[in-house]
């Protein structure tokens, strides 16, 4: 995100939906090409696997040339600044860790990441103490592996390591 | 009188204390997923399924749609008090609901609010006991055109009835069907559009995607907003809710037209919103305290709330009867019944009366019971609003991770549905509507079931959508509605139309 000096900087609305809308023509192309391997027309016993995704796809690149006019040459185009930098920061600073935390849940399982991840949450974005962060962190956790491995027996995934495998669950 | 039989046979069934107990832990699982941000009706549904899988269907939809009655009554607490819309019908209450709250009048507001939403799901329940079987006993003559049709029906009243680019509503429909499409087809088993991906074999679930869509989403969107919230306290006393349900009686007017209003757009797809500002403008206009409205007046609280609780009942009737659900939540619903191995539609009347009349009889009461529960437990949900976004943010993103992990016990399914939430965000910012992609991708592989077997019977002939006057005319009522913003703009030029007053408030959903 390029941006200058001041409150209300990035790019404009407009043209992230203009990306959005390449995008969404993009996705319809993917899926015509997809469906004309398939056999998107008639064959000897009634429509073949592609028939009807080729039309959708049809639709979805229609709409998408559609949005991309209207973003671009519409009168009442929105020029307004998609996302400031601030909230930008904001943004990222929830979805990047949860990347993380995703990543972590294969490795060392649901309970673990998810005890770790509240935790530095709290710790460095909500400024709360270490002790306090720990302790709503184990008793989350506790409570959803109750719920979950105990009372519904619904397995969750404990990653490649098992860190809780002394639990015997 | 055959359904009040029925109906009472569905309150012996659901009258069991097990039964009765999950209803109440329902409402109050719906409710605080109403109160908390990220958390909404469809996505709390969507995480919660695979609680139910060991349940018997009747006592998982009975608890599933309490959480559903819950969320709804949840939605208008963070609307009255905070000034936040839960959902997006509740955006019509916080005009008059949030005025009353800083004006010291919370309680009165609240009430007002959870009793109206009682009466318009009541009187949405009530139509539903006497409609549906009649609606499902009609369709069982439907054949694949008529069923097709039906399905053209709700997506092109999406493109009608809509807020907002066409164009955005047809790619976000579209991209549900592409979705829909991957994995294996149906009718001939070959794989469809994994480009060499074994994982993609399953296909995309739209759990996922509404977990990550309105979970993920609307977590990044609050986030967006910064971290605080400052909200007006609220208690609720016998005294108060008396008082005010001696007002109530007042607006019984507006009532049963909020409610009319609500059934008739709560079973086209999408119409709990737009039911619920049209409901509000109408009061406005009729009302003799028409021009106090917007700075706390009661009846601009029982207005939206009654139309918005009705439309989210009627919504209930398409998915029971014909299969085909009218709101995410419903869809979502419909995905459980799927599950259970139940098979919506016409049939399900015929085949699974005890299911079927349980589930209706258990809208009854769980209303009556989520009403109770919210009046006397108002101030610990509001407390709720109160615990810090940076503990609150981090535990829903791993009730959501939980939640997409148990659909199918696949870890790309919580990629997904990162991947989900992102998109989420970016479309909401954009004014995507999010509910048709979610109802497309639900309905995709059965709408395209009843094209193909439609084009099979007529040998690929489109024509047969006009083969007799039943199918003929649900297929030309949709294609008004498909070109309805084209045709709205013909006649614009005609006769230039009344500026709607509350175009810019209504949200796309």
């Amino acid at each position: 995100m390029e941006s200058h000096e001041g409150e209300r900087t990035g790019v404009a609305t407009n043209i992230i939906d203009a990306i959005v809308a390449i995008l969404v023509i993009i996705m319809g192309g993917t899926i015509i090409y997809g469906s004309r391997k398939l056999g998107s027309e008639w064959t000897s016993d009634g429509p073949g696997a592609g028939y009807f995704p080729f039309y959708i796809g049809l639709i979805l690149c229609i709409s998408g040339v559609g949005v991309l006019y209207q973003a671009l040459t519409g009168k009442d185009k929105n020029t307004e600044v998609f996302v400031d930098r601030e909230s930008f920061k904001r943004v990222l600073s929830v979805l990047l860790p949860a990347a993380v935390y995703v990543g972590f849940i294969q490795v060392i399982g649901i309970y673990v990441a998810s005890a770790v991840y509240i935790a530095l949450f709290m710790i460095i974005l909500g400024k709360y103490s270490w002790l306090k962060s720990v302790i709503i962190a184990l008793v989350v956790n506790a409570v959803f592996f109750m719920m979950f491995e105990v009372w519904f027996k619904v397995p969750l995934h404990k990653g490649a390591f098992d860190p809780l495998s002394f639990l015997g669950y | 009188m055959e359904e009040l039989n029925a109906l009472f046979q569905g309150f012996a069934v659901v009258m069991t204390p097990m039964n009765f107990l999950l209803m109440v832990v329902g409402i109050v699982l719906g409710v605080l997923i109403g109160v908390l941000p990220g958390l909404g009706g469809a996505n709390g549904v969507a995480i919660l399924l695979p609680l139910t899988f060991s349940m018997n269907p009747t006592s998982a939809i009975i608890m599933l749609s309490c959480i559903y009655w819950g969320a709804l009554f949840g939605g208008a607490i963070t609307s009255v008090l905070f000034n936040i819309p839960g959902e997006p019908w509740s955006v019509a209450t916080t005009f008059d609901g949030y005025p009353m709250a800083q004006k010291g009048h919370a309680g009165e507001a609240l009430t007002g609010a959870f009793t109206s939403s009682f009466v318009g799901a009541f009187v949405a329940v009530v139509m539903i006991t006497f409609l549906a079987p009649l609606v499902a006993k009609f369709a069982l003559k439907f054949g694949p055109p008529e069923f097709f049709s039906v399905y053209l029906l709700t997506f092109c009243s999406f493109v009608g009835m809509g807020k907002g680019s066409p164009f955005k509503i047809l790619a976000s429909m579209t991209i549900g069907f592409g979705l829909a499409a991957v994995g294996m087809d149906t009718v001939t088993g070959q794989l469809r559009l994994t480009f060499g991906f074994t994982e993609l074999m399953r296909g995309f679930d739209f759990l996922i995607a509404v977990i990550g869509l309105f979970g993920i989403g609307e977590i990044l969107l609050s986030m967006e907003e910064g971290l605080a919230f400052s909200g007006k306290s609220a208690k609720i006393d016998p005294k108060v809710v008396w008082q005010t349900w001696k007002k109530l009686p007042a607006y019984w007017a507006t009532s049963i037209r909020a409610s009319l209003i609500g059934i008739w757009m709560g079973i086209t797809p999408g119409g709990a919103t737009p039911a619920s500002f049209m409901s509000y403008g109408i009061a406005k206009k009729m009302s003799k305290n028409g021009a106090k409205f917007g700075t706390g007046e009661l009846e601009g609280v029982v207005a939206p709330e009654t139309a918005a609780h009705a439309a989210g009942t009627a919504a209930l009737l398409p998915m029971l009867a014909l299969g085909i659900p009218g709101s995410p939540t419903a869809a979502v619903l419909l995905g459980g019944l799927l599950i259970w191995g139940l098979q919506p539609g016409p049939l399900l009347f015929v085949e699974q009366k005890d299911f079927v009349w349980g589930l209706i009889a258990s809208m009854y009461l769980g209303n009556l019971v989520g009403l109770i529960v919210v009046l006397t437990t108002v101030p610990l949900f509001a407390s709720i609003l109160r615990i810090p976004f940076s503990i609150i943010a981090p535990v829903i993103i791993v009730i959501c991770a939980i939640g997409a992990y148990t659909v199918h016990n696949a870890m790309l399914d919580i990629w997904f549905m990162l991947l989900f939430g992102v998109v989420g965000y970016v479309f909401k910012k954009l004014d995507y509507p999010l509910a048709p992609l979610v109802l497309a991708l639900v309905l995709g592989d059965k709408a395209e079931d009843s094209f193909r077997q439609a084009m099979l019977v007529s040998q690929g002939e489109l024509s047969v959508m006009y083969s007799n006057a039943l199918v003929g005319s649900i297929t030309t009522l949709a294609l008004v509605l498909l070109f309805w913003p084209l045709i709205s703009k013909l006649i614009a030029l005609v006769k230039p139309p009344k500026q709607d007053e509350f175009a810019a408030e209504r949200p796309v959903d």
